[in-house]
């Protein structure tokens, strides 16, 4: 047997015992993709620290529904659209204020962001107008848009169509352009 | 709104929010806490809860007409 063989034997073996609620098939598993749901969850939700709790929060969710996997689907799609579900349960219980820190909003001094057209507060201001959106189409235009994730992972993060997506995204951009409008810009 | 102002807001949400490097990780490895989540025991509803079950119960025993309008307002 090939060495890429073998390593597909032993995954299969950790996806199988995990589903038979096997602790340990659980922690190689958590230990696997600990990066890719953290890295998943903050750019929802886009602070470090809520992004660590919401790591735990999906495996916790993660451990509880072992049952309900399906090894022949896979593990990285289905730990991703518990983590967005989390991540969406989080970001409906901020208030809108608190809704996105800024952490990670965009260097204004940053070279490859260098648009004389666009000043610190406009960025700002669209920021905190961004965070107003309604979570579910937050999500769809964090992803899609700002993140530049594949459609089709987003859809399927999302639980809905690719078609779907873009709708949610259309209709985020739209809420957003008024949002400005009101504050008197004009993107 | 047509495509032109699609990608304008596009790119203004771009340069408004930085996206978040491929190599992100957790500062700290999260099993200890993912251990502890595991090992806490599940959270009980307060008693009130419990009472305010009994509450409507009761209610829904004494009035059964009022079922329909409790549900048609949850």
């Amino acid at each position: 047997m090939d060495e890429d063989g073998r390593m597909q034997n032993e995954t299969g073996g950790v996806l199988n015992a995990f589903r038979q609620g096997d602790v340990d098939a659980f922690e190689a598993l958590f230990h696997q993709h600990q990066g890719a749901v953290y890295g998943w969850v903050l750019r929802i939700v886009r602070n470090a620290g809520a992004a660590e709790d919401l790591t735990v929060e999906t495996f916790w969710r993660i451990h509880r529904a072992h049952a309900r996997f399906d090894p022949a689907r896979g593990f990285e799609g289905w730990a991703r659209r518990i983590a967005t579900r989390a991540a969406l349960d989080w970001l409906r219980s901020r208030r809108v204020e608190d809704a996105m820190t800024m952490e990670l909003s965009a260097d204004p001094a940053s070279p490859a962001l260098a648009d004389a057209a666009v000043t610190a507060e406009i960025r700002q201001k669209t920021a905190l107008a961004f965070a107003r959106l309604p979570p579910k189409l937050r999500i769809a235009a964090v992803l899609a848009v700002i993140e530049e994730q594949p459609h089709k992972d987003v859809a399927e993060a999302l639980g809905i169509s690719a078609t779907a997506v873009k709708l949610r995204v259309f209709r985020a951009l739209r809420l957003l352009r008024k949002d400005l409008e009101r504050q008197g810009i004009r993107p | 709104m047509n495509a032109d102002d699609q990608n304008r807001l596009k790119k203004l949400l771009q340069q408004s929010l930085t996206p978040v490097p491929d190599e992100a990780e957790p500062g700290r490895d999260l099993w200890p806490a993912m251990l502890r989540r595991m090992d806490a025991k599940p959270a009980m509803p307060p008693w009130f809860d419990w009472a305010l079950l009994a509450g409507l119960v009761g209610l829904a025993g004494f009035f059964p007409a009022a079922i329909p309008v409790f549900l048609y307002y949850l």
